[in-house]
């Protein structure tokens, strides 16, 4: 393995504890934007005391990815920055009204109205934030970004926005519903457990629509993808691993398993990523930028490993220190 | 507006927004967690609710900060991905050193805001002393990559490719101590004099408040120190950049003419096109002597620099008077605030003090805003000297006017609410005499 595969791998680490954890933070915002019944005052209550304390933790993997992007792979980022250039832009957008909005809501005065303005923007934002992620990373796949050995876009470079890329969208803001519900499940007691099983359940379904317009569309719009998808030694296996894990997320759901739901959905999702992440190796951005081409030099890479190496010394513990903390369960909660 | 200009305008208004959630980030954890140490060790009631209260704006600001750092790491590919594709392997170490350090902040602030009840009081102490030991790490990676920009190392350029690459050598430049030390004074200078503004103009109206005397007598130590050691960094600075960057030097100071024992200009406008620098109050030998410590030495003027190499030395040499002015104001604050502590073995609360405190409250943010203007114009028209020019760094993507105004409108609504949110949060002033916690 080289170094940039190497490199690759860490980076794709990094991409799944972004879903994980991040994902799911995005998704808490969906819930919130979804809030109905008579217990959504508790439903929001719950995704704002759930997600409080650790999204800026979670949020720091997305610029742990650009950074290893751009350290170990400064073409790819220079391409990705410049043909993607408006998703990019409007994620930011997100991004920042997301964690303001979240932030404001808690110190500004707590009466309803005001609550339920930045609750809308926080909400709002969260829906956009995972949508745009998704449609940047199946405008990656499509092959329609062109662009030259500089990383500056090429004559005939194609626009981002196309059925493939809407449906990665969905896919992914789906994926973290899904994800935020089941862990949603796990905190919450009594009926409105009850409400995120439902959601959990629903958004169970939507994951696997979302997945299979995404494979059925990259057929024409993702043929690398679809190839990658289909074809390979490990295809089968990898598809089988994860319609387990989607089975055993939905039976913990079914028979109020949660805990047993909860490893089976991080599971699942890890699997999509992965999955994702062979089908399109050796690519970045296809068709121009693989990871040997936008490569920096090798003594870059190698001391780029060594500093992800030591970083998660000291990272992993600081995490699982956080989330005994705060996710050691319901009980320690009350 | 060309879209170099709207690109230029849009990264430095992101920056410039930024800087000051960043500096917040590396001060007020320190303060917050002084508070809290005060508190275990005294038990006066004041300094849990100072803790308390510290750590609601620290939160509310690091979001912020949070947030607007997320947009600039990838305002770097947007707006400039020719300056990343060339600088990203060779300058990449620090920024990922930076993304570890930025996870212990959030992860220890995390724990430190939401963990009163859940942690031990020794874990909790330690988290607040992790997110200001990791904020200042923060600010002094990411200070090492500005460094490298201004004095790059670690590779050779052949045929506008970079070779014989070395990441260690380019992550501490020559001089990369001065910067580093200069940028995390201006931090803890900025934050504490601002918090101290903002306390000593409440205790002008309640001088009895022991709330705010315990907040004024923090956020004055940690302001006041950094404030009367910075004018030093300063000068250590100045001599450094004398030798490796000369042309800064000549800019910022408004001098064109090479010669031995040449003046200061105090104030006064540059005129570039003249070569002359107008209206300046000047101190015979003054600039030979602070730049080399030597009436008598040579200083090289702008003159001796292709104009085409020339930042424009009225915007530098502004931004510097400025920077000067303003640190000089806070330095005399800070000594006369200190001995007023020392003499009376109290905080000081003399009603001219507390006024001349709180009018300088701003002062170091503005400072650290005309300081990072000094090194970013002055390095112009290079964003990596002598190597890149800002021009030819530039995204090929047009329309740049648009995502311009779109940052624009979102940074004046955010600096708008975080200014209602901390107005509120100060307001009711003197907090109820709580029962207090026992430690």
């Amino acid at each position: 393995m080289s170094a940039g595969d190497a490199l690759g791998v860490a980076m794709v680490l990094a991409l799944v504890a972004y879903v994980l954890f991040a994902g799911a933070d995005f998704g808490g915002g969906i819930w919130d934007l979804l809030a109905s019944g008579p217990r959504r005052a508790e439903q929001r209550e719950l995704v704002e005391r759930a997600i409080g304390p650790i999204w800026e933790a979670n949020h720091v993997w997305l610029i742990l990815v650009v950074v290893v992007l751009f350290t170990g792979f400064p073409v790819a980022f220079a391409a990705v920055s410049t043909t993607l250039f408006e998703p990019l832009t409007l994620l930011m957008f997100g991004i920042v009204l997301r964690g303001a909005a979240f932030t404001f809501r808690a110190y500004d005065r707590p009466e309803g109205p005001v609550r339920r303005r930045w609750g809308l923007i926080f909400s709002i934002s969260s829906v956009v934030a995972p949508l745009l992620l998704g449609a940047v990373v199946g405008a990656l796949a499509s092959g329609r970004l062109r662009v030259g050995p500089d990383g500056m876009p090429a004559a005939g470079s194609g626009g981002w926005l196309t059925p493939f890329s809407v449906a990665t969208g969905l896919f992914a803001a789906a994926l973290f519903a899904f994800l935020a519900a089941v862990y949603l499940a796990v905190e919450a007691s009594g009926a409105l457990r009850e409400d995120f099983r439902r959601r959990a359940i629903g958004a169970g379904v939507a994951v696997f629509a979302g997945a299979l317009a995404s494979a059925v569309l990259s057929w024409h719009q993702a043929p690398l993808v679809f190839a990658g998808l289909t074809g390979r030694a490990w295809s089968l296996p990898l598809h089988l691993a994860t319609a387990a894990a989607a089975i055993t997320a939905f039976a913990g759901l079914w028979r109020r398993r949660f805990r047993m739901a909860r490893v089976a959905a991080a599971a699942q999702a890890t699997l999509i990523v992965a999955g994702w992440a062979v089908s399109v190796y050796p690519y970045l951005v296809i068709p121009d930028v693989t990871i040997a081409s936008a490569g920096a030099p090798p003594q870059t890479q190698r001391l780029l490993l060594g500093a992800l190496g030591l970083g998660a010394v000291t990272l992993v513990p600081s995490l699982w220190l956080l989330f005994r903390v705060f996710k050691g369960g319901p009980a320690r909660a009350e | 507006m060309t879209d170099l200009s709207a690109a230029r305008w849009l990264f430095g208004s992101s920056l410039a927004f930024h800087i000051l959630f960043a500096a917040v980030g590396v001060a007020m954890p320190l303060m917050m967690v002084l508070a809290e140490w005060r508190w275990r060790r005294t038990g006066a009631a004041q300094y849990l609710e100072l803790a308390h209260r510290w750590a609601k704006g620290t939160a509310l600001l690091f979001a912020v900060g949070a947030v607007s750092g997320t947009v600039i790491s990838f305002e770097l590919g947007l707006l400039w991905p020719r300056f990343m594709a060339f600088a990203g392997p060779i300058i990449g170490m620090p920024f990922s050193q930076e993304g570890f350090a930025f996870f212990a902040e959030a992860i220890f602030l995390g724990i430190y805001l939401y963990g009163w009840e859940r942690v031990s009081p020794r874990l909790h102490l330690a988290s607040g002393a992790l997110v200001a030991i990791s904020g200042a790490l923060s600010a002094f990676f990411i200070t090492l990559a500005n460094a490298w920009m201004n004095h790059p190392a670690g590779f050779a350029v052949v045929l506008g490719q970079a070779t014989g690459v070395d990441p260690v050598a380019a992550m501490f430049p020559p001089g990369w101590q001065h910067e580093v030390l200069h940028v995390l004074l201006s931090s803890y200078a900025a934050a504490g004099f601002a918090v101290a503004g903002v306390h000593a103009f409440f205790l002008r109206r309640d001088a009895g408040s022991a709330f705010h005397r315990a907040a004024l007598a923090i956020a004055l130590s940690v302001g006041g120190v950094a404030a009367l050691l910075q004018p030093l960094s300063g000068d250590l600075s100045a001599r450094q950049i004398a030798v490796t960057q000369p042309l800064k030097l000549a800019a910022l100071e408004g001098h064109f003419v090479t010669g031995r024992g040449v003046p200061l200009h105090l104030g006064g406008l540059p005129d570039a096109d003249a070569a002359v620098t107008r209206w300046s109050i000047d101190l015979p030998r003054g600039l030979s002597l602070l730049a080399f410590h030597d009436p008598g030495a040579e200083v090289k003027g702008l003159l001796d620099f292709p104009r085409d190499r020339w930042p424009d030395p009225l915007k530098v040499h502004l931004a510097f008077q400025a920077m000067v002015a303003l640190g000089s104001a806070m330095a005399a604050v800070a000594l006369i605030g200190l001995a007023l502590a020392w003499r009376r073995r109290r905080v000081p609360t003399e009603r001219w003090f507390l006024t001349a405190m709180a009018v300088s409250g701003p002062f170091g943010f503005l400072a650290l805003e005309a300081g990072w203007l000094v090194t970013e114009w002055g390095r112009q028209p290079f964003t990596i000297w002598g190597v890149m020019r800002t021009a030819d760094a530039v995204t090929p993507v047009g329309n740049l006017t648009v995502p311009l105004w779109g940052f624009g409108a979102v940074y004046v609504f955010l600096a708008a609410m975080v200014v209602t949110l901390l107005w509120r949060q100060m307001i009711p002033t003197a907090p109820a005499p709580a029962p207090g916690g026992e430690p």
